[in-house]
């Protein structure tokens, strides 16, 4: 971890997240988690980044509705990410 | 980077893809005590099938008459004739038996009050040969994909299958016969390349919609099956025909349902006129698809179009009032703030005809073996290959698709393959065929191609520029000299892709590699559809051209006596060949030729 707290993934690790953010069953995602990685990631937490590779690892029908927000998210860390990830789209850095 | 020492893994089969085709041939060979390998770029219910929603169709009967003949009769009228008609016959006389078998695998399919499997009425869908619509659509909720995807998947996990995730298979490896011997394939994780050594290599990688820059198809569907059989000699069949919808999200390709404009949604051009009503004046905006994205792309393409580039048009909502918008289509003002920018409460949403569904793709026979001509003989089996789903061509969809056979496809001719495979391992000797001496040269040149360029083409531009060569030359509705002209920039992006350098040289999780190797297989999908919708003279099914008009003498701009005939692009040259399409079906009586109008 960085000492401002922002996650350190190493290449490794950041392409392999970059590449299941990327490659989904659904074309929504894969635009909105790809955008997010490249514009947003460096600005979270080092908590807030293993809620979105949480998120990241779900599957596209069960993390749709929570991108959508037809579903809430218990997970206090994954609904800041959520609610940044829509926040992303809604105003793009 | 050294790629001396390739491993060399055996296996009796080997399965490229696994979404619904792939998952459903491995079913077939598991369970017949073959050792499989299963390779996939992604874990296998990331697969592209998990997005199909609509249904499954099967002529069961449950809630009303229905028989195989009068399914068999709507796609051949759906495929405006092209499509083979004794694969048509085998997949509608199949379709019953993989859903019930489906269904015993755990497919969660909704039902009818008796605990019959419940089914829905679909677009072109009719009972007594085309006389009224009839309930043939199977399918679990809106989740179809899905539910059938992990049924799939568990099946396949009980048959012990091996499965390969995050893999990319790179070329088809084939000796001096002409027998294909499997596939070398990249391990992401650790950049290691390896051999897979099979008996029968099964193609099942699904489609190429990522050419056009406006696309349904998520970033996955980059026709890698496609690009290795074309690599390898193979010619790719009617790939002049794609199904597109008229209103995706521009920049993106997000759907945008025909429910918007049933709602009163209006498309709008540059100056703000409603332009539909000078193409339709009576039905205005609800038009049909095709009429809708013809006008759509006749706007764009005589300069009326929308934004800096003038290459979209606008679909508004904002005369409705906000309440109306919230309450009915609050998934579509979603979509709309998200993947446009704009909120359709205040601002109308771009939208440009969106490429949807690949027709064409490897040529193959019904029982899923691919085909390539030989001498006279058009369709003579390659030994050791085969190929099932959206990336192969049977011809089922001939020159349009009919609604919910897409999946029924993937079921038919998953199963087919992998039937055939069994029986044609039983003829083979134990022994696998020996690899030849040059089985990596293809694999070997592409990545030390990569690895020592310092500098060249960017990776993304280069996909950027193929993209929207393709949407503009090639969309919807096509043109006699934006085609001719489409060749020519198809084959310069060519020249550059294969300039393009990557600044990333590591082994491992190298995804600009992966991405720049997914590239080259996408520019051949590009060039055999362009090459292939430029030589088509005649307006059928999805290929609609403005130069070939509906007309009393050729109704909907068909021309059978000229073209009725499969169309059989090979990489090398850049030629082009045809051959018959195939009108007597297996055991009925041939549906005769007929002008399609609904």
């Amino acid at each position: 971890m960085r000492s401002d707290g922002a996650p350190t993934l190493h290449h490794d690790d950041l392409n392999r997240l970059r590449w299941r953010c990327t490659r989904r069953a659904f074309l929504e995602l894969d635009l909105l988690l790809g955008e997010f990685l490249d514009q947003r990631f460096n600005g979270l937490t080092e908590e807030q980044a293993r809620a979105f590779a949480v998120l990241a690892d779900l599957d596209d029908h069960e993390l749709w509705p929570l991108v959508n927000g037809s579903q809430t998210c218990d997970d206090p860390q994954q609904a800041a990410v959520l609610a940044m990830l829509r926040e992303s789209r809604e105003n793009p850095a | 980077m050294s790629y001396s020492n390739i491993a060399v893994r055996k296996f009796d089969a080997v399965i490229v893809g696994a979404g619904g085709a792939g998952l459903r041939a491995a079913i077939q060979l598991s369970e017949s005590g073959l050792k499989v390998a299963v390779l996939s770029k992604v874990f296998p219910t990331r697969s592209h099938t998990v997005a199909a929603q609509g249904g499954v169709s099967a002529s069961l009967g449950n809630s009303e008459p229905d028989h195989w003949t009068w399914h068999m009769y709507d796609t051949v009228k759906g495929s405006d004739w092209l499509g083979d008609q004794d694969a048509i016959e085998f997949m509608c006389r199949k379709a019953p038996e993989v859903v019930v078998e489906l269904e015993h695998f755990g497919m969660p399919f909704d039902r009818t009050d008796e605990g019959k499997i419940y089914q829905r009425p679909f677009g072109g869908h009719m009972s007594n040969f085309g006389e009224k619509p009839v309930r043939r659509a199977c399918a679990a909720a809106d989740r179809t994909g899905h539910a059938m995807l992990h049924a799939l998947y568990q099946r396949n996990v009980r048959a012990r299958t091996q499965f390969f995730v995050e893999w990319m298979a790179l070329d088809l490896i084939r000796d001096a016969e002409g027998h294909v011997l499997g596939v070398s394939a990249l391990e992401m994780e650790t950049g290691e390349v390896s051999i897979f050594h099979a008996k029968a290599t099964i193609f099942a990688t699904g489609g190429a919609g990522r050419i056009f820059a406006s696309s349904t198809n998520a970033f996955i569907n980059t026709g890698d099956g496609l690009g290795m059989a074309a690599r390898a000699g193979i010619p790719l069949e009617d790939m002049e025909f794609w199904q597109f919808h008229p209103t995706g999200v521009a920049g993106a390709g997000v759907l945008i349902t025909e429910g918007v404009r049933g709602e009163g949604g209006i498309l709008r051009n540059a100056s703000g006129e409603r332009f539909m009503e000078r193409y339709a004046p009576n039905a205005k905006d609800l038009a049909s698809r095709d009429v809708v994205s013809r006008a759509m792309t006749t706007e764009i393409n005589e300069g009326r179009g929308c934004g800096p580039n003038k290459d979209f048009v606008l679909l508004d909502i904002t005369h409705l009032p906000p309440e109306t918008i919230m309450k009915r289509l609050p998934g579509i003002r979603e979509i709309s703030i998200q993947f446009a920018g704009v909120d359709p409460i205040k601002a109308p949403i771009p939208v440009v005809p969106t490429c949807h569904y690949q027709m064409g793709g490897i040529p193959t026979n019904y029982k899923g073996q691919v085909v390539v001509p030989v001498g006279d003989e058009p369709n003579v089996p390659v030994p050791g290959f085969y190929a099932a789903g959206e990336c192969a061509c049977a011809s089922v969809h001939g020159a349009n698709r009919l609604g919910t056979n897409s999946l029924l496809d993937l079921l038919v001719f998953g199963k087919a393959s992998g039937e055939t495979v069994v029986e044609d391992l039983k003829q083979m000797p134990a022994e696998h065929r020996s690899l030849p001496a040059d089985a990596i040269e293809r694999t070997r040149e592409r990545l030390e191609r990569l690895d020592a360029r310092s500098g060249g083409e960017s990776e993304y531009e280069t996909r950027l520029a193929l993209q929207r060569v393709m949407q503009a030359h090639c969309g919807v509705f096509r043109f006699k000299d934006k085609l001719a002209e489409g060749v020519e920039k198809i084959l310069e992006v060519e020249q550059r892709v294969g300039k393009v350098a990557i600044k990333d040289k590591s082994k491992v999780w190298n995804t600009a590699r992966v991405e720049a190797l997914e590239l080259d297989n996408l520019i051949e999908v590009a060039k055999a559809t362009m090459i292939s919708a430029n030589a088509r003279l005649e307006s059928r099914g999805a290929h609609v051209r403005d130069d070939a008009p509906d007309t009393a003498e050729r109704p909907n701009g068909r021309n059978d006596t000229e073209w009725l005939k499969h169309t059989l692009w090979s990489r090398d040259g850049n030629s082009l060949a045809y051959k018959p399409v195939k009108l007597e079906p297996l055991t009925v009586e041939s549906i005769a030729l007929k002008t399609r109008s609904y």
